[in-house]
């Protein structure tokens, strides 16, 4: 089966059952199961995440980026230092970068004082990490290609009947 | 009271009424059902052509164009003709219109004296007759079979040729069957217009909409490109049917009369929409891609839930219709969709809208979600099956 058409649906919509994939594209569950498995082994499909908009709940929620200047290690470049921050938790992306710092790293915390121990505690003390700067996110307009607190698109204005 | 009816013209009264009027007031009392009826695309417009069109706003660009339309759209038309389809034109060869609509109007209006014969392969785009009523001439149609995929045959055009005969009118890929002319079919309805002064019309508003086949254009065959007017347009490709863009480009002498009708009844396009347009010619081919890929998947979607459930439907290669043959029901073509409509709240359009051979079908547009293709078709399959136990 075409495995582009099965992206091509799953970033549409990546609630999309193994039964609604197979009736859209006319293939049996067991090919729409199989071929979505090897996309997940291959690591071409990587994960299916929910976009949340904290700021329309109670839940306290503060999300920072944070610039990390860093010294390379002999024989290891970027890797090492990274395999490390990658592994806290409350570090949901992270990139290296061109620019002023090494990496940027986004940080989802509860309160601005989680985030502030975050750096001093752990971040920075981090062997090779020569710097630090702390950007908090004051406002969300776009996550993952979702739109957020800016005014909706007209979906389907259409008239119903059209030559 | 006056009576107006003594007072309109002879031809407008003539004209034939849009077969999809009436279906379109009844689906408009019924605001709750699922439409399949629609003839644009459900994308948005690509943000660039958008961002384009606001800059130029922005920086002041609100006055009257040149009437064949901004001489840099006119130049990118012309890249864009011979970068997707061989086509070579200069610029003065190409004039903007309103929609494809209006240069369908003007080069039939430029074209046909009282009397003149323009050959209408049926079923098609609805205004081809009307206009050529409306300028005095006489629509001739000829129906494409269902049997050769709604494909027109050069035979069935030679057999409609008269010495009358000036237009032969092309739209292809079609509305509302999804067929597309192979290269064959081109090559030998060329060699039947050889020695013949007819022009071709060829409506290629969906060239851009094709799957697993590239679109040809007639004029790119030799010998054609001294008698056709090629239209296209930038409705269905970029999806931007409101924008009111199009074009013709042809033999400058056809051109010049074309624009020469167009400066009087229109002046010139919309400047918003051109400087609009420059955009999508220059930067949007990855856009139609997309576009194409999602219009792909619900094609096959559509075909195939069809002839599940017992409709015979031909594989269209082009445009986003599909024309389901929908006899068997003991229903006419109006019948059938106004009681798919009042039973199940689905529209689809009467496939006799589009010319009398197109009795027996409808046409479904999958220009939707495909959530909403997959409500609608079972809504479909329930009807049928209430309606197979009756028969």
């Amino acid at each position: 089966m075409n495995a582009m058409q099965l992206l091509d649906l799953l970033s549409e919509n990546p609630r999309a059952t193994v039964t609604d994939l197979a009736d859209i594209l006319g293939e049996s569950l067991e090919e729409v199961e199989k071929t979505k498995k090897s996309l997940e082994d291959k690591k071409i499909i990587c994960g299916y995440h929910t976009v949340i908009n904290w700021d329309n709940t109670n839940v306290d929620h503060v999300d920072a980026f944070i610039g990390v200047s860093a010294k390379p290690q002999r024989g290891k470049g970027y890797d090492a230092i990274a395999e490390r921050l990658a592994k806290f938790p409350e570090v949901s992306s992270l990139y290296l970068v061109s620019g002023t710092s090494e990496f940027l790293l986004s940080l989802n915390a509860r309160t601005m004082r989680e985030v502030a121990d975050f750096v001093g505690d752990k971040l920075a003390p981090i062997e090779g990490v020569t710097a630090t700067v702390t950007m908090f996110v004051l406002k969300k307009y776009k996550v993952n290609g979702v739109t957020m607190n800016i005014p909706e698109e007209v979906l389907d204005d259409r008239l119903p009947v059209s030559a | 009271m006056r009576n107006y009816d003594e007072l309109l013209s002879s031809a407008a009264k003539q004209m034939r009424p849009s077969g999809i009027r009436r279906f379109f007031d009844l689906v408009s009392e019924m605001p709750e059902c699922i439409s399949l009826g629609v003839g644009e695309p459900d994308f948005q417009t690509p943000w660039d052509i958008r961002d384009a069109a606001v800059h130029s706003l922005e920086t002041g660009r609100t006055k009257y164009t040149a009437n064949a339309g901004l001489k840099e759209l006119r130049e990118e038309i012309c890249h864009w003709l011979y970068r997707k389809y061989g086509l070579r034109y200069a610029s003065r060869e190409v004039l903007v219109t309103v929609g494809g609509s209006e240069a369908i109007d003007l080069a039939i209006r430029a074209l046909v004296e009282p009397g003149d014969e323009v050959i209408i392969p049926e079923p098609c785009f609805v205004c081809y007759d009307p206009i050529t009523t409306l300028t005095h001439g006489v629509p001739v149609p000829i129906a494409a079979k269902a049997e050769n995929d709604f494909r027109i045959t050069a035979e069935q055009i030679e057999k409609a040729i008269t010495p009358k005969t000036k237009i032969l009118v092309l739209g292809y890929p079609n509305n509302p069957t999804g067929a597309v002319l192979h290269h064959e079919d081109l090559e030998q309805i060329a060699a039947v217009l050889k020695d013949k002064d007819i022009i071709v019309l060829s409506d290629e508003i969906y060239s851009e909409l094709t799957y697993g086949y590239r679109h040809e254009s007639i004029a790119a065959f030799p010998g054609m490109r001294d008698k056709t007017i090629v239209i296209n347009g930038f409705s269905k490709t970029y999806s931007m049917t409101g924008w009111r863009m199009g074009y013709a480009v042809g033999p400058e002498p056809l051109i010049s009369a074309m624009t020469k009708i167009h400066q009087s009844c229109i002046m010139s396009a919309p400047t918003t929409s051109q400087y609009g347009s420059i955009t999508a010619l220059k930067d949007c081919d990855d856009d139609i891609e997309y576009m194409r890929r999602q219009y792909d998947i619900r094609r096959k979607y559509c075909v195939r839930k069809l002839n599940e459930m017992g409709l015979k439907t031909f594989e269209p290669r082009g445009a986003f219709y599909v024309f389901p043959n929908i006899t068997g029901y003991g229903m006419t073509s109006d019948e059938f969709c106004e009681a798919l409509l009042q039973e199940k709240h689905v529209a689809i359009i009467p496939g006799n809208a589009f010319g009398a051979c197109g009795e027996g079908f409808a046409r479904i547009s999958y220009a939707y979600s495909i959530d909403h293709l997959r409500e609608a078709m079972k809504r479909i399959e329930e009807f049928l099956k209430e309606h197979r136990e009756v028969k």
